[in-house]
């Protein structure tokens, strides 16, 4: 049993980003980055999966800049086995990163594929389901538990006001929810070595994709500010406010 | 990396250019050279443009984020093959039969807040090494440890120590001057108080501003946060910043002690490099090179003791061959500035523009420091200090403060700012001092709160951003400060 867990580099979870001067995006410059935390989840899910004996192999792949090593080197720590950098200066889409996946799919033959249900950055939560309907594959995403057997696996899902248990097929697609595991600490020899372990580094030319865009950020700004709130000295004057300002009753 | 970094800063390239000389090509980020000067005393509505005095013309020197050259160096260090970890904090100093040093080990990982494991545990690891180098920045707590240990304070001045706090700037593009360095002294510190501005221009109309306050201030009622806050709004000021946005806040003390604080260096298995030594040349406000070098020495020193046929125990030609370089002379000229404020701010400035000038650091004397922590005074003696609500716009609260120095910890640990005795905050701290550290510590971690009649402190450790100030200023020294888990603390940016 192979399992491939895609992880993206993301700004810190902890760092409070602010936009750009000119709208243009976030300031990311000198910025601490990190592993997107539900792929830390899907990672940290993977090796507890090799751990109990249902796993054999643990592949990472990242997709982005040439310091997106250090995400994948810190993966291999968490106890992958081996990593693979798609190497880019774009900031690719969902929808190409979910082909780029699904090439990388295709070379190595996985039985189980982890993310993160969403990344912190673009919160956009669509690459997982993307990548199942690109390859037909079935998929179980908000996963809060799995259960791994030979043909199958058993998802318990995350849904509105409650948990949905489905069974799936192999080979599927599994996103990660935040309550699927809580990611261990890293050892320092662990991360010792990781650094001998093996990462690839590919283009996308390589997997034949071609990354277009789709999309166009027109601008990044602050949410409004929150106003100071007022006190009314009676029902009736709420009322008013409510009526003729707010202009919500 | 470089994440807990934070300082003015200018850096006068002295050691970076004996250390890596090409750091132009090799895209060093230097990228603002100082052009002019100005030093500023302020009155509480004017400001008056004095000479600046010749340590603190920046000819040559460059604004820089000092965490963005630590990124830096790092990356020219991990290229050469060095390894490096951060996010592990150095919890233990490890010790031989022989009492020599022979490592420190890390913290565990994944204790919770009643001090029993956790399912995340993680023991810490032991780190061993012939010799062991700390480099734990001002006011180390191993250092402190090590102090104690080996003696390394006997027969010298305690350190004096400053508490600087800064905040990053995005200001008006028209209102930014590239290369203009702004100090100031005197509003809205009292007469009694040490301390002054700073404004640096940065690259991308950013502007670093910073306020420090010296730590043996005496007023109890005093409050650093406040006071930078208030510089702000003073009307030669508060224009740079009108309709700018503030992108970070964070706040670490500095060693001002200088050459007569300095501690015996070397012992049996390690070093003290840097600030936790302390090599600040305080008149020069500027202390980067002098860390810089200090650790080129140490790093020379050590090569040659590796390759004797006997490594000694202790690297004695460390601290001789600092004494025979550029840094000792540059310490021991400014040795009495510093000291002299002990006269008050005109006594200080009167002194100082002597020594300088008059005797060029060479007076036949030398003078002392005296403990921070002694030297706060009963409440009884002050008033309050009414210090202005925040606007929003210029000055800001506490806490929307820590809120951008993205500091975080695990929130189930066990509280890393030990008491040794929890009775005394209420006792001595409130009663005496009406309770400094809720004022003197700019996270807004310290809190006194009444529950049932009583009061009682709270320790909001989670707000820390790693100053120390609480370890140096609190007046019975009943404050202890250990790391955290590793990973914890502020995540500056450009800092």
């Amino acid at each position: 049993m192979k399992i491939l867990v895609a992880v993206k580099r993301v700004v810190d979870y902890n760092v409070k980003v602010y936009p750009k001067a000119d709208g243009s995006g976030v300031e990311i410059a000198n910025v601490k980055m990190s592993m997107n935390p539900f792929d830390e989840i899907a990672v940290e899910e993977a090796v507890r999966q090799k751990e109990l004996g249902k796993a054999t192999e643990i592949v990472v792949a990242s997709i982005g800049v040439s310091q997106c090593q250090e995400v994948l080197r810190a993966a291999l720590a968490m106890g992958a086995d081996r990593a693979i950098l798609v190497e880019t200066d774009a900031a690719p889409e969902p929808l190409v990163v979910a082909k780029l996946l699904k090439a990388l799919v295709e070379r190595e033959q996985p039985n189980l594929v982890i993310l993160g249900k969403q990344a912190i950055d673009d919160d956009c939560n669509q690459t997982g389901q993307m990548l199942a309907a690109l390859l037909g594959w079935g998929q179980g995403a908000f996963a809060s538990k799995l259960t791994l057997g030979e043909q199958e696996i058993e998802v318990i899902r995350e849904i509105d006001g409650g948990l949905e248990t489905v069974a799936l097929k192999l080979p599927a697609v599994i996103t990660a929810d935040l309550r699927l595991n809580e990611p261990r600490y890293v050892k320092l020899p662990n991360i010792m070595k990781a650094k001998k372990k093996p990462l690839a580094t590919l283009n996308p030319g390589d997997l034949g994709v071609v990354l277009a865009t789709q999309l166009t950020t027109l601008k990044v700004a602050e949410p409004p500010k929150r106003e100071a709130g007022i006190k009314v000295a009676d029902a009736a004057e709420l009322v008013a406010k409510l009526r003729n300002d707010v202009k919500v009753i | 990396m470089g994440a807990h970094i934070l300082s003015g800063a200018v850096i006068e390239p002295r050691a970076l250019n004996e250390l890596i000389p090409d750091w132009k090509t090799k895209e060093a980020p230097l990228h603002t050279p100082v052009q002019q000067d100005r030093f500023l005393f302020l009155t509480s509505q004017s400001s008056y443009r004095l000479p600046t005095p010749p340590q603190m013309h920046n000819h040559g020197n460059y604004v820089v984020s000092l965490g963005n050259l630590c990124r830096w160096l790092a990356q020219q260090a991990e290229a050469l093959g060095v390894e490096i970890y951060p996010g592990f904090a150095a919890a233990e100093v490890l010790y031989d039969d022989q009492g020599t040093v022979v490592g420190v080990a890390t913290g565990d990982m994944g204790v919770g807040r009643d001090g029993q494991p956790t399912t995340t545990y993680q023991p810490g690891m032991e780190l061993r090494a012939r010799y062991t180098l700390f480099a734990e920045g001002c006011r180390g707590s191993l250092t402190k440890t090590l102090f104690q240990r080996f003696g390394l304070r006997a027969g010298i001045d305690p350190q004096a120590y400053g508490i600087g706090i800064k905040e990053l700037w995005e200001i008006d593009p028209e209102k930014h001057q590239s290369g203009l360095v702004i100090h100031t002294i005197g509003w809205p510190l009292d007469r009694h108080t040490y301390g002054g501005s700073f404004l640096y221009p940065l690259e991308n109309h950013q502007v670093a501003v910073g306020f420090v306050v010296g730590l043996d201030y005496q007023n109890p009622y005093l409050s650093p946060f406040e006071e930078f806050q208030r510089f702000k709004t003073h009307p030669a000021i508060r224009p740079t910043f009108e309709g700018g946005r503030r992108i970070a806040y964070g706040a670490r003390t500095l060693s001002e002690g200088g050459l007569q604080s300095i501690p015996k260096l070397a012992f049996p298995g390690g070093l003290l490099i840097g600030d936790t030594a302390g090599f600040l040349n305080v008149s020069k406000i500027k202390g980067i090179h002098t860390t810089m070098k200090s650790g080129m020495v140490a790093a020379e020193s050590v090569f040659d003791a590796l390759g004797a046929a006997e490594p000694a125990l202790e690297v004695d030609a460390y601290p001789d061959r600092l004494k025979q370089s550029w840094l000792w002379d540059e310490l021991s000229q400014v040795r009495n500035i510093r000291p002299s404020f002990r006269w008050g701010l005109f006594g200080g400035v009167l002194y100082s523009a002597l020594d300088t000038y008059l005797l060029r650091g060479r007076a036949p004397w030398t003078l002392h420091h005296h403990e921070d922590h002694k030297a706060l005074k009963p409440a009884r003696a002050y008033t309050p200090i009414e210090y202005p609500k925040p606007d929003g716009k210029v000055s800001f609260d506490k806490l929307s403060s820590v809120f951008i120095s993205n500091t975080n910890h695990e929130e189930d640990q066990p509280c890393h700012l030990t008491l040794r005795d929890p009775n005394v905050p209420v006792t001595v701290n409130l009663a005496e001092y009406a309770g400094p550290e809720q004022r003197y510590c700019p996270a807004g971690v310290y809190e006194f709160v009444e529950e049932g009649g009583q009061s009682r402190l709270r320790i909001n450790a989670s707000n820390c951003v790693h100053c120390k100030t609480c370890d140096i200023k609190d007046p019975t020294q009943n404050i202890h400060w250990v790391v955290p888990e590793g990973g914890g603390g502020p995540n500056y940016p450009n800092m």
